[in-house]
């Protein structure tokens, strides 16, 4: 096991820049997510890892040691694939046992191994089927078997459950996550469901364009996104653009939003205000105010009903505003009708416009 | 339900008369070569006479095995470098890659008359000259496009992250084309291998040109016989490799489902 550097790794095909410059540490026994939209350069980031392909500059080590140029198969990692890659001519044991029978190991060594792997992943007596034979979710798990068997250094998933139905995935993701605690390996992996990545890692990275545009974990990232991007990518937002006062925007209207979070800048310059739509309290007219200071008013031109909570949508000065409120049993506010939105500095996120 | 049946019963003749059609032909000719009558008289008389004779007709049996031995010859030849060549087009690009397999095509296309007397004169030209091993040469020359578009074909169904994850396990290019891609392919080698076979076995023309007198293939010779006057040998021979070459056909229709199951 061992933690991995990417530093300044850049990687062009022809004139598309797939990653660009990019640097990101993962500790020892962490488990990353690699978040973005496709065409962010997460799948490119985790082939250089793996050493599927070479970076054109920058450094990657594996355990400290120096790997840019190492092929995939002298890397000592493990790979989970989006569509699993299981062996079709092979039952799921010799799927499993390929790692240690290429390696050279004993029989009596492999058939112990795949056992123990198998029985990691709750499919013991499975080892006699063919991959065709098998759910979704079993191929998923002799994926992962087959990955971890070897007992690689890093552990790499290529959106590994997103061929799943819904309710196979959330087992998965708690599956997937005891695993990686039981064996402790360095997992990395890649995905553009922002859920999956908030409810798994300890850490996330968002790319976009080949940047890394944040990295850190799930919560900092959510409530102190540094860009538009990573606000309204994990996670929902609605922002706000105007010019800086000190402690928060200033709309075109005129209206001052403060923001208790973010980063420090100098008044007058262009920024954004990111709020979280379960952040901000929906009251009609008569409501009592609570001493927010931000407070805007609204007529709801749209209301999405989602068993547990509502979604309503709120026109404000040609912006549309989010706002999710939890179904407490309270009377629900009709469309058209004129609202008054309040929430408090510390759900406001002030951020840098470059 | 009446037009039902008489489409029924409709397609059933046509199958039986296509069957009779590819088949008819042989069986009349594997039965004459037990028939007393090397004229096709009736009646059918039992005899192995002709079978006695053939082996006595050193001629035809030396054909026979200079066929059978290009034939294998030519399909090993051509399952291990076609196979390899489609390995290579599918894993790797390089410069010119399009055009390559582009031009792979067109000597399936060409008359075999136009390629034998190229060869001929080609051959006659770098001082191959003729002979076995020159119709060996030919026959490879001939074959190996339909073993790469065969192959090819069945690596299109391949899904390269099958390579990618045993890479991954730790296995090098070799382990990997052993355990993983060959097995895989193996049906479309066995097919592209016997189209080999049936493109070097069969083959007459290159194999005519190509030839010296003492020094024939079975089709050749089979040609220069009936010129001569036809014996029943002929059928003899025929059918000795008829019903060999049906039970490998049967044999590996049955190991490997071609077409069939994934």
């Amino acid at each position: 096991m061992a933690g991995v550097q990417v530093s300044d790794v850049s990687r062009s095909f022809g004139a598309h820049k797939a990653l660009d410059d990019v640097s990101i540490d993962f500790a020892d026994g962490g488990f990353y997510a690699l978040l973005g939209p496709s065409g962010s350069g997460k799948t490119t980031l985790l082939r250089q890892i793996a050493g599927f392909d070479f970076p054109d500059s920058g450094r990657i080590t594996i355990g400290g040691e120096s790997v840019e140029r190492v092929p995939v198969e002298k890397r000592r990692i493990g790979m989970v694939f989006q569509n699993y890659a299981l062996f079709p001519n092979m039952s799921v044991a010799d799927n499993v046992a390929f790692g240690l029978s290429v390696r050279g190991e004993t029989k009596a060594v492999i058939e112990t191994e795949v056992q123990r792997a198998l029985d990691l992943v709750q499919l013991g007596k499975l080892g006699g089927r063919r991959p065709h034979q098998l759910s979704g979710g079993q191929r998923q798990r002799v994926a992962l078997a087959r990955a971890i068997v070897t007992k690689p250094r890093v552990l790499l998933l290529d959106e590994p459950l997103g061929a799943l139905d819904k309710a196979l995935r959330v087992d998965m993701q708690i599956e997937l996550k005891r695993i990686q605690r039981e064996i402790g390996v360095t997992t990395i992996f890649v995905t553009h469901d922002q859920e999956e990545a908030l409810t798994m890692s300890d850490r996330i990275g968002i790319l976009r364009d080949g940047r890394l545009v944040q990295e850190g974990p799930p919560e900092e990232i959510y409530n102190r996104p540094k860009s538009e991007f990573a606000a309204t990518f994990l996670g929902d937002a609605n922002i706000f653009r105007g010019d800086t006062t000190g402690d928060g925007i200033r709309l075109a209207d005129g209206t001052a939003i403060v923001a208790g979070v973010g980063a420090t800048l100098a008044a007058g310059a262009k920024a954004s205000c990111a709020v979280r739509p379960e952040r901000i309290r929906i009251a009609t007219d008569a409501g009592a105010p609570d001493g927010n200071p931000n407070t805007l008013k609204g007529q709801v031109s749209k209301r999405i009903f989602a068993g547990n909570n509502s979604t309503y949508f709120v026109e404000r000065g040609g912006q549309t505003l989010k706002v999710i409120v939890q179904n407490t049993g309270m009377e629900r506010l009709a469309e058209g009708q004129d609202v008054v939105l309040r929430w408090s500095p510390e759900s406001t996120v002030l951020i840098a416009v470059n | 339900m009446a037009t039902t049946r008489i489409l029924e019963w409709l397609g059933r003749l046509y199958i039986w008369l296509l069957l009779a059609f590819l088949y008819l032909p042989i069986i009349i000719m594997a039965l004459m070569s037990f028939n007393v009558s090397p004229f096709y008289q009736l009646p059918f008389e039992w005899t192995t006479e002709w079978y006695a004779s053939l082996w006595q007709n050193n001629q035809l049996i030396s054909a026979t095995w200079n066929s059978v031995e290009i034939a294998v010859i030519t399909t090993v030849i051509c399952t291990v470098l076609g196979s390899a060549a489609s390995l290579a087009l599918f894993r790797y690009e390089f410069r010119g890659k399009k055009f390559l397999q582009a031009l792979l095509f067109p000597p399936i296309a060409i008359p075999w008359l136009i390629t034998g007397t190229a060869m001929l004169i080609f051959f006659f030209g770098v001082g191959i000259g003729r002979g076995l091993h020159a119709i060996l040469l030919g026959h490879v020359a001939l074959a190996l496009p339909y073993v790469i578009v065969v192959v090819s074909a069945r690596l299109q169904t391949f899904a390269p992250e099958l390579e990618e994850a045993a890479r991954s396990l730790g296995a090098n290019q070799w382990q990997v084309t052993r355990r993983v891609t060959l097995p895989w392919i193996m049906p479309g080698v066995i097919a592209g291998g016997l189209f080999a076979f049936a493109v070097s076995f069969d083959q007459f023309v290159v194999s005519y040109f190509l030839a010296t007198p003492g020094q024939t293939t079975l089709p050749v010779e089979i040609y220069a016989a009936i010129r001569k006057g036809f014996t029943p040998e002929i059928n003899a021979v025929s059918t000795i490799i008829i019903v060999v070459s049906m039970a490998l056909m049967l044999l590996t229709a049955r190991f490997f489902k071609f077409g069939g199951e994934k």
